[in-house]
């Protein structure tokens, strides 16, 4: 069952990069392995780490102050592949609990919002303004208010977002889907009665 | 009121309608893979079970080995657990699944049609993307994720809203030498693989109705690379002579299932297939393609910054300066397999252009099904691939993704059938050009990246 979202305020991190699909965010071969104490190492893990196994510091979630980041904001096609969900179990371990990107691949945005990783879709303009703005003040904060579909930045950079109803309900209350679903059951059963 | 094909499944699927739009819609099949242990896992946190163990169907592929076909054999503890995991799953929920010992055992979604488990106007799901490969039979097909496998478990439904409708239309006929992958390659090069998201494409034109079925599995695969959720081409008579005495198929009333005369599009694109070459990616997605006789571009050459800073970051990786022509670019290795290209026809195009010939990297043939490759070895095609030099192995994902074993070695450069070309696919620091299955097998004998001669 996901952590209800409702406002997060946190440390925002700049991702200057397009159609990261979801091998980058959880490269294949971490697929088979449990969500244990090891899960917070796999997110990004070939973009953080040298094939030696050392931090590469030129990887924005390595330095501080954005290792310490709840929110990354990304470019366009953000997610896009392979619909593991595991990549979204990885960016939640590494403690992010929303990414803003201009677009996101479907399958990556539906798994998102089922896991409390709420996925926040702004116009180019406004990403860039805000990945301009976290990178001239590392540690700036933003707060995305789900309640209010609203993102404020540093300054006075502010910006209305839809998700939708449905899933923000569910984000909001922290259900999830099957439960909701349950209580349609008899309607389940009267459509797979009616096809015979 | 006027619908499109995809509508008109959609319609006759849905189980509520909520005010917003969304839709509850009825799941007809389910396919899983290893993968699925973390859906076993949360349904068996919430004390449920399968609520329709006879719609589902296991496929071991993900992780079979690509050279053996026993549990015991593999050597990684890991690997043998996934697999060990998803047949346990599998037997205690009472759902029927395909193990890699199985003769019906295969990648999903070239096992899953070709036993007639998907048909003409069926919903079907998987937690794989590259599902939308179903689409080309005429059926609602789309890729899901863990917790969406859970619902389809526990509920045998799906909630969705109702994507964008998009038309591809390919009209004229593809040049001799070009197939159903390079179509697919020069639409993804064309729209860019943000080009159809958060939508549905409907494959239409003369030269989609002159594609065989594993031409249209080919292409509807294919089109998540472009972002889309979903393919499809509306069956026909092809689809049907396809469909007829596969042991799960049975007849299906086809009459309706097209869009009408006056459905509306969302978008509308259009390609002329006659101008369509053979294709190649150059970087690490899909949309950098390029035709097999053409150059790798120039980061100037990009259209905008953002996008030269992109190829920039694709040439580095790839090991490329920009401005090579494909032709002089040199292979390691090549690989024939995946959900994209594996099936008999792909076969028979790679060994008509092997017969005879001696191959000049190493290359890995992994059928698409142990069906496939029983008919393949009863054509003869077997010999024609060892003859020439390539392993001919057993059905599974392999090198597409990496996951049971096989890999691609840091820097090496593979010649590939299939989807993705993506930073680390084939095993990290390795670099993928995706081709059809003629050009990889022209690709392995020359030792560069070359198109089949005539």
């Amino acid at each position: 069952m996901p952590e209800p979202f409702t406002l997060v305020t946190a440390i925002a991190a700049p991702l200057e990069m397009s159609n990261v699909d979801t091998d980058q965010i959880l490269p294949a071969r971490f697929l088979r392995r449990p969500r244990d104490e090891r899960y917070p190492t796999y997110g990004f893990h070939d973009l953080r780490f040298t094939p030696e196994g050392a931090p590469r510091e030129e990887f924005v979630l390595n330095r501080p102050p954005y290792d310490r980041a709840g929110i990354l904001v990304a470019q366009r096609n953000f997610g896009v592949g392979s619909s593991r969900e595991a990549a979204v179990y990885a960016l939640l371990a590494m403690g992010l609990r929303c990414v803003i990107a201009e677009s996101f691949g479907d399958i990556f945005f539906s798994n998102a919002l089922k896991n409390g990783l709420v996925p926040v879709r702004l116009p180019e303009a406004a990403c860039a303004a805000l990945r301009m703005a976290v990178t001239e003040t590392p540690g700036a904060e933003i707060t995305v208010d789900l309640e209010a579909q609203r993102v404020d930045g540093p300054g006075a950079l502010a910006y209305g977002f839809t998700i939708p109803a449905f899933s923000r309900d569910c984000l909001l209350r922290g259900l999830d889907e099957i439960g909701l679903t349950m209580t349609l059951l008899p309607e389940i059963a009267a459509f797979e009665a009616a096809r015979g | 009121m006027p619908r499109t094909l995809f509508q008109k499944i959609w319609d006759a699927h849905v189980v509520h309608r909520r005010d917003d739009g969304l839709c509850l819609l009825y799941v007809d099949r389910h396919y899983f893979h290893e993968g699925s242990f973390h859906a076993f896992n949360m349904l068996r946190a919430r004390g449920l079970k399968v609520r329709r163990p006879d719609l589902s169907f296991g496929f071991g592929d993900h992780y079979a080995p690509t050279r053996a076909r026993s549990t015991a054999a593999i050597a990684d503890p890991e690997i043998r657990g996934i697999i060990e995991t998803f047949e346990r799953n599998a037997r205690e929920a009472g759902i029927r699944a395909f193990e890699m010992a199985d003769p019906r055992q295969g990648i999903v979604h070239v096992a899953g049609p070709e036993l007639g488990l998907t048909l003409p106007g069926m919903t079907v799901v998987c937690g794989d993307s590259h599902t939308s490969s179903h689409g080309a039979l005429g059926a609602l097909a789309f890729g899901i994720g863990a917790s969406e496998v859970a619902h389809v478990f526990a509920t045998q439904t799906i909630w969705q809203s109702l994507p964008r409708q998009i038309r591809v239309t390919f009209d004229g006929t593809l040049p001799e030498g070009s197939t159903a992958k390079d179509m697919a390659l020069a639409l993804i090069a064309e729209i860019g693989t943000g080009g159809a998201q958060g939508g549905a494409i409907e494959f239409a034109g003369t030269a989609v109705r002159a594609l065989s079925v594993e031409g249209r599995l080919t292409l509807c695969n294919m089109a998540i690379e472009a972002g889309a959720r979903t393919g499809m081409v509306a069956p026909d008579a092809t689809t049907l002579a396809w469909l007829a005495g596969r042991p799960f198929a049975k007849p299906v009333d086809i009459a309706h299932l097209r869009s009408d005369e006056d459905a509306g599009f969302d978008q509308e694109v259009r390609l002329d297939a006659g101008r369509i070459a053979p294709m190649a990616t150059w970087g690490t997605s899909p949309e950098e393609a390029v035709p097999l006789s053409g150059r790798v571009p120039r980061p100037e050459q990009a259209p905008d910054e953002a996008r030269r800073k992109a190829w920039q970051r694709s040439l580095d990786y790839m090991g490329l300066a920009g401005g090579e022509a494909l032709a002089d670019v040199k292979l390691d290795r090549v690989f024939l397999g995946s959900c994209t290209n594996s099936r008999l026809e792909d076969l028979r195009a790679a060994a008509t252009v092997l017969k005879g010939r001696r191959i000049a990297v190493p290359m890995l043939v992994s059928p698409g099904s142990t069906s496939v490759k029983r008919q393949a070895e009863a054509e003869g095609l077997d010999r024609i691939f060892t003859e020439a030099g390539a392993s001919w192995e057993e059905s599974a994902c392999s090198l597409c993704v990496s996951m049971n074993g096989d890999s691609v070695a840091e820097g090496e450069r593979c010649a590939s059938t299939s989807n993705r070309n993506f930073v680390g696919r084939q095993g990290r620091g390795a670099r993928t050009h995706l081709v059809s299955p003629a050009s990889a097998a022209a690709s392995a004998v020359a030792g560069r990246l070359v198109a089949a001669e005539g």
